[in-house]
C-alpha cells in the first residue's frame, strides 16, 4: 500500500508554487492561540438521574424536522422512538427517559423558528426499553440504514446527520476521527477518548467492514495526554489506523482545518470533504455509534462540560437529551455568581441560549454560564486597520473589505472577497481591539449575498 | 432572572487588548526617546511636546464636539500623533508654528477623513511635511544644550564623519526625538516584544538604506552605518512607517513598503535637494499602500477555481 505522507505533499507545493512566484506561495494555514482553561479534563463524570421533565425539539440536526410518532399520555422508555426521520435530510429522536408524554407544543428555537417539541414526564425509574437490540448489518445499505435510525448526527456540535456521510458508492481514502477539541473548556470529547476508547474502535472496525475506507486518521490535538495514548492504543490494532497529533491552536477542530492539517488537502468554497475523498467524524459521534451497533441503544444522552467563571463547580456530566439546562446547572451545584451569559458550546463558536429552560439538545457538548463581567462586550470602536483580523484569518480571508463591501452593498465584490468560505471560527473578531462584531457581519455578508443572487436570478 | 441574559453572535471570548491600549504601548515605547529628547535639547523641548500634543487634543475635541461626533480622545491616538510630531521637530521650533503643525496633523489631515483609521496617510508625517514646505522653520537645526552651534548642520549634510557613540547617544544636531538612537531601538524592542509592531517594515525600511548607502558610499560599512543612524531614518522606520491604518497588513506588503520608503529615502538623501527624505518616502508610499494592500493579499484557502 502506498503511504501518503502530507508533509511530502505540501513540500512538493511549495517548491512548486515558489518557482511561479513569490506571492502565490503555498497556503500556510493560520491558526491563533486561546486559553485553554480545560478544567474539567479528566475530572470524575457523574451520570445524572433524573425525574425532570425534558423537551424534545424536533429540529436538532441540519435537515427537516422529524415527525412526532407518540401523542400525550403514551408510554415511553429510554430508548423509545418517540419521533421518525422527515423527508430527505432528517434524524429521528429517541426519548431519553422513561416515563409518560406530556404532550407536544411549539418552542422557539436557538436561530428563531418555531418548531414541535414534544415533552416527556419522567417518571425516574430510567426503565429501558425492552425492544432494544443490536442493529443487523450486512452490507452497506443496512449500516447507512443503522447510522440513520441511530439518531446520530453530528456531536461536535455542527449537527449534520451522519448517515449521509457514508451513503456514497465513491471509494473514501481517509476517514479523519475528529478528536482535535480546539475550543476553551470543553472536555466532553476528551472523556470520550479516555472512557469509551473501545466503542470508537467498535465504530471504526464496522465501518472498515462495510464501507470501501482505505485509511484511518486520528487527529487530535497534542494538549490531550493520556487520550492520545488512548488513541494510538486503537491504531496499534490495525494498520489502517493512525493517530497524528496536531499543533495545539484554534481550530484545529473546523473541518476543512482538520482535513488540511491531516491530508494536505484543500476543501475548495462550496465543497464538501467527500469532495477530496475525506469523511470527518467527531470522536463522540463514532463513540455513540459503536454503542448503538454493539447494544442497539441509539443517542438519548450527552456528556456535557459544565463549566464558567458563574459556575461553583466545573465538571461533566452525562444527561439525558432533552433536559432543561437549568436542571442541569442544579445538578451540578448551581451557580457562585448570577450567570450574565449561557452557552450552548464553547465560547469561540457557541450559542447564547436566551433562557435557563432550553434543554440540552443532540448537539450540545458543553454548557457555560459566565458571570457579567465576562459577559459583558467591549464597546465597539472605529477600525484602526491594524490588519490583524486578516492575518488571524485560518482561510486568509480579507475581513475588513468583507465589512466595507456589506456596508456599501457591493454584493458582486463580496463573492469574490470569499465570504462563503468563512467558517465563522472567531479568529478575527477574538484578535480585534476595536471590538468590532466581525463575525456578525460576516453573517450578515453571507446572507445579504443569498439574497442579492435570488434577486439577480429573477431579474 | 431569565430576561437578563446577554445574547451575542459568537466569539464570546475576547483578547484583552484595545485600541487604547495598543496607543498606550506606543506612548510607552516613545518614553525612552521623550525623555532622551529632553535631556539632550533642554527644557525647551518639553515645551514643544507640550503644545503639540495639548492642540493635539484640544483640535480633536472640539472637532468631535462641534460636529456633534462620538468622542473619540479616549483611544489616545491623539496624543500619539502630537507626540511623534513633536519629536519631528528641532526644540527651537516656534511654538505657534508646532500648534499650527499639530491642528493641521489632526483637523485636516485626520478627522476630515472620517477619523482614526480612515485617514489615508499617516498624520504625524504630513503636518511634517506640510510645516517644511510652509514655515521652512525645519531647516534651521536645533542643537544639544551646551555644544557649538557652528559644528555643523546635521549630520546627513556635515562634511566631517560623525562619530558613531555621538549618533547613538544622541549628541548631534537634529530633531527632539530623531538623536538618539539607542532611545529609538529601546521603543523599538519594546513595540516588538509587545507585538504591537512586526519587524517586517522596520527592518525593509533600514537595510534597504544600509545596503543602498553601503553601495553609493563605496563599501564602507562605517559610512552606511552613519546614514542608519542619523537624521529621522530609525523614528520613521520604527514608529511612523508602522502606523497601521497607512501600512500595508500582510507580511510580504510590509516589505514592499519598507523597501520601497526605504529607496525613496536614500534617492532624497543622496541626490535630492533636501538633506532628508524618510517623510517623503513615508509618505509616499502612504499613497501606494492601498495598491500595495491589493497587490499582495493572502491567498484564499480553497478559493478560486471551483
Amino acid at each position: 500500500m502506498e503511504e501518503f505522507d502530507p508533509k511530502i505533499t505540501i513540500k512538493k507545493k511549495f517548491s512548486i508554487t515558489r518557482k511561479v512566484g513569490f506571492n502565490k506561495m503555498a497556503f500556510s494555514l493560520k491558526g491563533i492561540k486561546v486559553p485553554h482553561r480545560k478544567n474539567t479534563a479528566g475530572s470524575e463524570v457523574k451520570r445524572m438521574v433524573i425525574d425532570n421533565t425534558i423537551t424534545l425539539p424536533m429540529i436538532m440536526h441540519i435537515g427537516a424536522p422529524a415527525v412526532p410518532v407518540v401523542k400525550a399520555g403514551d408510554h415511553v422508555d429510554v430508548g423509545t422512538l418517540v419521533a421518525k426521520a422527515g423527508e430527505g435530510l432528517s434524524s429521528p429522536i429517541y426519548s431519553g427517559v422513561s416515563g409518560s408524554v406530556v404532550g407536544i407544543s411549539d418552542v422557539v428555537i436557538s436561530n428563531g423558528r418555531k418548531v414541535p417539541a414534544i415533552k416527556i414526564d419522567s417518571d425516574g425509574e430510567m426503565t429501558v426499553d425492552e425492544s432494544i437490540a443490536p442493529p443487523v448489518i450486512n452490507d452497506r445499505q443496512s449500516l447507512v440504514g443503522a447510522i440513520k435510525d441511530s439518531g446520530v448526527v453530528g456531536l461536535g456540535g455542527a449537527g449534520f446527520p451522519t448517515y449521509v456521510k457514508f451513503n456514497t458508492d465513491k471509494e473514501i481514502d481517509y476517514l479523519i476521527v475528529n478528536c482535535a477539541e480546539c475550543e476553551p473548556y470543553i472536555t466532553s470529547d476528551t472523556y470520550t477518548m479516555l472512557e469509551r476508547a473501545d466503542e470508537i474502535a467498535y465504530a471504526i472496525d464496522i465501518l472498515l467492514k462495510h464501507v470501501n475506507i482505505k485509511n484511518v486518521i486520528i487527529g487530535i490535538e497534542k494538549n490531550k495526554g493520556k487520550a492520545i495514548d488512548k488513541m494510538k492504543e486503537i491504531a496499534s490494532k490495525n494498520s489502517k489506523i493512525s493517530v497524528k497529533v496536531l499543533p495545539s491552536v484554534y481550530p484545529t477542530g473546523g473541518e476543512k482545518v482538520l482535513v488540511y492539517r491531516t491530508t494536505g488537502r484543500v476543501i475548495k468554497e462550496g465543497k464538501l470533504p467527500a469532495d477530496v475523498g475525506c469523511i470527518v467524524c467527531n470522536c463522540t459521534t463514532l463513540a455513540t455509534l459503536g454503542k448503538y451497533f454493539k447494544t442497539g441503544m441509539p443517542l438519548v444522552e450527552k456528556c456535557v462540560t459544565v463549566d464558567g467563571s458563574a459556575i461553583e463547580n466545573p465538571q461533566n456530566v452525562i444527561v439525558p437529551i432533552g433536559i432543561a439546562i437549568k436542571d442541569v446547572f442544579e445538578f451540578t451545584g448551581g451557580f457562585k455568581s448570577e450567570p450574565a451569559k449561557v452557552l450552548y458550546g464553547g465560547p469561540m463558536m457557541g450559542i447564547s441560549v436566551p433562557s435557563l429552560d432550553e434543554p440540552v439538545l443532540k448537539q450540545t457538548n458543553a454548557l457555560l454560564a459566565f458571570n457579567e463581567k465576562d459577559a459583558k462586550q467591549g464597546e465597539e470602536t472605529a477600525c484602526i486597520q491594524c490588519g490583524t483580523c486578516i492575518r488571524n484569518c485560518p482561510f486568509g480571508i480579507n475581513v475588513t473589505e468583507i465589512a466595507r463591501a456589506v456596508s456599501k452593498g457591493e454584493y458582486d465584490r463580496l463573492e469574490k472577497l470569499g465570504v462563503g468560505i468563512c467558517m465563522e471560527c472567531g479568529c478575527c473578531a477574538y484578535n480585534c481591539p476595536a471590538n468590532r462584531p466581525l463575525v456578525q457581519m460576516h453573517k450578515l455578508a453571507k446572507i445579504s449575498l443569498r439574497e442579492w443572487k435570488e434577486k439577480e436570478a429573477k431579474a | 432572572m431569565e430576561n437578563k441574559l446577554h445574547i451575542s453572535v459568537s466569539p464570546h471570548l475576547h483578547r484583552k487588548r484595545t485600541t487604547t491600549g495598543i496607543m498606550l504601548e506606543v506612548i510607552i515605547a516613545l518614553l525612552p526617546t521623550t525623555i532622551a529628547g529632553v535631556v539632550i535639547f533642554g527644557l525647551r523641548a518639553l515645551a514643544v511636546i507640550g503644545v503639540c500634543v495639548a492642540s493635539a487634543v484640544i483640535s480633536e475635541l472640539l472637532f468631535n464636539l462641534i460636529l456633534k461626533k462620538k468622542q473619540t480622545i479616549k483611544d489616545l491616538s491623539c496624543v500619539v500623533t502630537g507626540l511623534l510630531l513633536a519629536l519631528n521637530l528641532p526644540a527651537n521650533a516656534p511654538l505657534w508654528q508646532c500648534a499650527v503643525g499639530s491642528v493641521f496633523a489632526i483637523i485636516v489631515v485626520k478627522c476630515i477623513f472620517g477619523g482614526i483609521g480612515k485617514n489615508i496617510v499617516n498624520p504625524a508625517i504630513t503636518a511634517r511635511v506640510f510645516m517644511l514646505v510652509a514655515f521652512g522653520s525645519l531647516a534651521k537645526t536645533a542643537f544639544p544644550v551646551g555644544m557649538d552651534a557652528t559644528a555643523g548642520a546635521t549630520p546627513l549634510v556635515s562634511e566631517t564623519t560623525p562619530d558613531i557613540m555621538d549618533l547613538l547617544l544622541g549628541k548631534t544636531g537634529g530633531c527632539i526625538g530623531e538623536t538618539c538612537a539607542i532611545a529609538l531601538l529601546i521603543g523599538g524592542v519594546y513595540l516588538l516584544i509587545r507585538k504591537v509592531i512586526s519587524w517586517h517594515i522596520p527592518v525593509a525600511f533600514i537595510g534597504t538604506v544600509f545596503i543602498f548607502s553601503f553601495f553609493v558610499k563605496d563599501f564602507s560599512v562605517s559610512e552606511a552605518l552613519v546614514q542608519v543612524l542619523s537624521g529621522g531614518l530609525l523614528i520613521g522606520a520604527i514608529f511612523m512607517a508602522t502606523d497601521y491604518t497607512t501600512s500595508p497588513s500582510t507580511a510580504l506588503g510590509k516589505v514592499v513598503f519598507g523597501v520601497g520608503a526605504g529607496l525613496i529615502t536614500a534617492l532624497i538623501r543622496f541626490w535630492g535637494i533636501y538633506p532628508e527624505g524618510v517623510s517623503f518616502g513615508i509618505l509616499l508610499m502612504n499613497i501606494l499602500n492601498p495598491y500595495i494592500c491589493s497587490l499582495t493579499a493572502r491567498k484564499l484557502f480553497g478559493g478560486g477555481k471551483k
